[in-house]
Order: structure tokens, then C-alpha cells, then sequence
């Protein structure tokens, strides 16, 4: 086969090489979904993060508007702190308070952010002050067990008064 | 008794004088790479021949993987109502181990041995010698431009080898079971971090790539230069290449994919 014959070939199995890469990175992987436009950093601060992972999605209304950039512990407060890329086209009212929410029931979890009433926007850099934490399943059940005792115990207490009468 | 624990000793120091032997002779091809880079077309030729030609034995494979993982997960999944994740599941699995490995061995039995039987019967043709008499260091004329056309080619390989299951996959699942072909798609690509997971693969496709390239190198080089020779070396490329990737694929996927 003649010299040019050979690099052609060669030219089109490096050529497919790179479609399907594109196509695996593009079609079948989620780099498609990052913004690639212009992005402001919101901070938030939470008790429990949960399994909050970086990367995870900022929902408003349902609608994707950033990213967690990266979750760190507060060495002072020892409270949570993720650092929000938010689409820059999107302002929330500086009032507005995030959440630590899961997408189903046991799906990944995401940051829910719900808009407040104020008419000033979040500047860049912001914190967000109203935060509620991820729900914890465990203290969720120990809540539960808690107030089956004590309904256990007000329960007796009364029947033990009527019988002692 | 003395005879056997001297020959447990024998076998023990020729385990690393082997050891030590393949340590040189890859250090040798490292330092002739540059001189295979300045003659560029013999690197493509290698590359036609290795990647090129062994297109239609990855991309049958490739479907026909796909074909058979999208049907077994289905009727794994399809037990717990988790259907609609078919997508994820055939991608995460080609993308991060079958693609690499089973290329790697499909790679190892077609281009790997190619290559020792075409380097061996060099050697047994003494055309090696010959090269060796005309001042022409036949490492950097033979043997690294093959060992860089075998480590271009395979991620490609591989990469085309996930691309095609992952459309398999996609034929099976939505055209012929039924799957929802919305679903497929976007919950695979919820679920596919590029990085973590197509970069990965990629990296061990390259790694699988310079140990069954640099196997089959070896033994073509090293082969006793005689037809049964050429011929055992060409068993011991497929056997010590593949028992290689898929030790190196544990430690890789151990070393990449564990919970930090």
C-alpha cells in the first residue's frame, strides 16, 4: 500500500478515535450539563451537609442554576461551608434560604434554593443566612422512637392515676 | 535434599535476573523513542497495522458486548423496577473495566501477536543480525515504533470499543425491549462523570496498552530463533500479557474507583 494510502488510514482510525471520545465524553457522560458561561461564587452554611457531594447540582423551582464548588469544615463554628458557582444570569434575593434536599427518595442529594422577598440581589461572595440542614435518618428515627415512648408514657401515667383512685 | 533447596534458590535469583532483563530492555526501547519519533511514518505504519487492521475484530466485539449487556441487565434490573438505569449501568461497565480489558486482550491475542511472530521471525531470519552489522540499531528502526503504535492505538481501540456497546446497548434497549429512549440517555448522563470515569478508563487503556505492547515486544525480541520458538513466544505474549492486564486492572480499579 502506497505511503499516502497508509497515513490516511491512519488519519481516519485517529479521526474515529477522537469521535467516539467526543461522543463518550458529550453524549454518554455529563460534561454537556456544566455551564460553561459565567459563574458567581455563593457561600452557605449548613450543620450537617449530609451526602452532599461537590459537583452536586443548585435547584431553584426544580431548575438547575449552579454547582457546589467545594464543601470545607469551618475550623471556628464547625459548621459545613459550600461554596455555590451559581449561573451568573440568575440573581436570588438576598433574603433567600437554602436547603439540603434529596432528588426521590433515595436519591443524590442537591442544594434547593428558594427565593426570599427582599429587592436586593446577592453580590458575589454572599452568604446565604437562612440554611437548613440535610435530614439525618437516624435522628429522624430516634425523633420517632422518642415520641412513641413518651406517648407510651402519658398514656400509662393517666390509667395508673385512674387506677390508683 | 540440598538439590532441592538450591534449585528453589536457582529459580529465585533467575526470577529477577529476568525481572532485572525485562527492566533494561524497556529502559532501551524508552531511550530509542525519540529516534523512532524522528522517522514518523514508520511509527504510522505501525499504527495502521496494529490499530488499523484489528478495527473490525474490536468494533464486532464492542457490539456484540453491548448487545449481551443490555439484555442481561435488563433482566437483572427489570426485578426491582430499576429499568429505566439500563443505560447507566451497560455505560459505567464498558466505560470503566470491559472497555479497557477486554480490549486489551482481544488486543493481546490479535496485534500482540503479530508482533512477536513478526519480530521473532525477524530474529530467526537474521535480519536483526543483519541490521545490527549495517551500525542500524534495530530498537530504534523495529522494535520502538511498534511499541509506540501499540500504545497510540490501543486507547483509541478502546474507546471505540465502549463508543460501539454503549450503541449496542441502545439498539437492544430501546428499539427492540422497549426501554424509554429519553430515560436512557439522560440518566446516563447524570450518572457519567467524565473524569472520573471515561478519564479513568482512559488511563488504564493506556497502561493496558504499553504492557501488551511491551510483552509482545519482549518475547518476539527475546524468542529462541527457531520456528518453535517464534512459536512458543507467541503463546507466552498472550498468556503473560493477559494474566498482566487483568492483575494491573485490580490494582487500577482498586487505586481509582475506591470510596475516598
Amino acid at each position: 500500500m502506497s505511503k499516502k494510502g497508509i497515513e490516511t488510514l491512519v488519519g481516519v482510525f485517529v479521526l474515529l478515535g477522537i469521535f467516539g471520545l467526543l461522543f463518550l465524553a458529550l453524549k454518554a457522560a455529563n460534561l454537556g450539563t456544566f455551564s460553561t458561561g459565567d459563574t458567581y461564587t455563593l457561600i452557605a452554611k449548613f450543620d450537617n451537609i449530609g451526602g452532599l457531594k461537590v459537583r452536586a447540582p443548585v435547584r431553584s423551582a426544580g431548575v438547575t442554576v449552579g454547582r457546589v464548588a467545594s464543601i470545607t469544615l469551618d475550623p471556628k463554628t464547625y459548621q459545613g461551608v459550600v461554596r455555590l458557582d451559581m449561573e451568573r444570569h440568575v440573581q436570588f434575593p438576598s433574603d433567600s434560604s437554602a436547603r439540603i434536599l434529596t432528588s426521590g427518595l433515595l436519591g443524590d442529594q442537591y442544594v434547593g434554593l428558594e427565593a426570599g422577598a427582599e429587592e436586593k440581589s446577592f453580590v458575589a461572595g454572599d452568604t446565604i443566612k437562612s440554611t437548613q440542614s440535610a435530614v439525618v435518618l437516624e435522628s429522624l428515627i430516634s425523633q420517632f422512637l422518642f415520641s412513641k415512648a413518651a406517648d407510651a408514657g402519658s398514656t400509662a401515667a393517666p390509667a395508673g392515676a385512674g387506677a390508683k383512685k | 535434599m540440598t538439590g532441592a533447596i538450591a534449585s528453589i534458590g536457582r529459580t529465585a535469583l533467575e526470577v529477577l535476573r529476568a525481572l532485572g532483563h525485562h527492566a533494561f530492555f524497556f529502559y532501551e526501547l524508552l531511550r530509542n523513542v525519540p529516534a523512532a519519533l524522528r522517522r514518523p511514518f514508520l511509527v504510522v505504519t505501525q499504527i495502521h497495522s496494529i490499530g488499523n487492521l484489528s478495527l473490525v475484530i474490536i468494533m464486532s466485539s464492542g457490539l456484540a458486548v453491548g448487545f449481551v449487556l443490555a439484555l442481561q441487565s435488563y433482566y437483572a434490573l427489570v426485578t426491582y423496577g430499576a429499568s429505566e438505569s439500563l443505560g447507566l449501568l451497560v455505560n459505567l461497565s464498558l466505560v470503566r473495566e470491559l472497555g479497557p480489558v477486554v480490549t486489551a486482550l482481544l488486543f493481546a491475542g490479535r496485534a500482540g501477536t503479530s508482533l512477536t511472530a513478526e519480530i521473532g521471525l525477524m530474529k530467526a531470519g537474521e535480519q536483526l543480525a543483519a541490521m545490527e552489522m549495517m551500525a542500524i540499531d534495530p530498537k530504534s528502526r523495529v522494535l520502538a515504533p511498534r511499541f509506540l503504535g501499540g500504545i497510540v492505538a490501543m486507547p483509541i481501540l478502546a474507546v471505540l470499543f465502549s463508543s460501539v456497546g454503549i450503541l449496542g446497548a441502545y439498539v437492544v434497549a430501546v428499539r427492540l425491549i422497549g426501554v424509554d429512549d429519553g430515560n436512557f440517555w439522560s440518566i446516563m448522563q447524570n450518572g457519567v462523570d467524565v473524569w472520573r470515569d471515561v478519564g479513568n478508563g482512559i488511563i488504564k487503556s493506556i497502561v493496558f496498552g504499553v504492557i501488551c505492547t511491551f510483552v509482545a515486544v519482549y518475547q518476539g525480541y527475546e524468542t529462541q530463533a527457531t520456528p518453535e520458538g517464534v512459536a512458543h513466544a507467541t503463546t507466552r505474549t498472550v498468556v503473560i500479557s493477559s494474566l498482566s492486564v487483568l492483575a494491573m486492572d485490580f490494582v487500577l480499579t482498586a487505586l481509582m474507583f475506591s470510596r475516598h
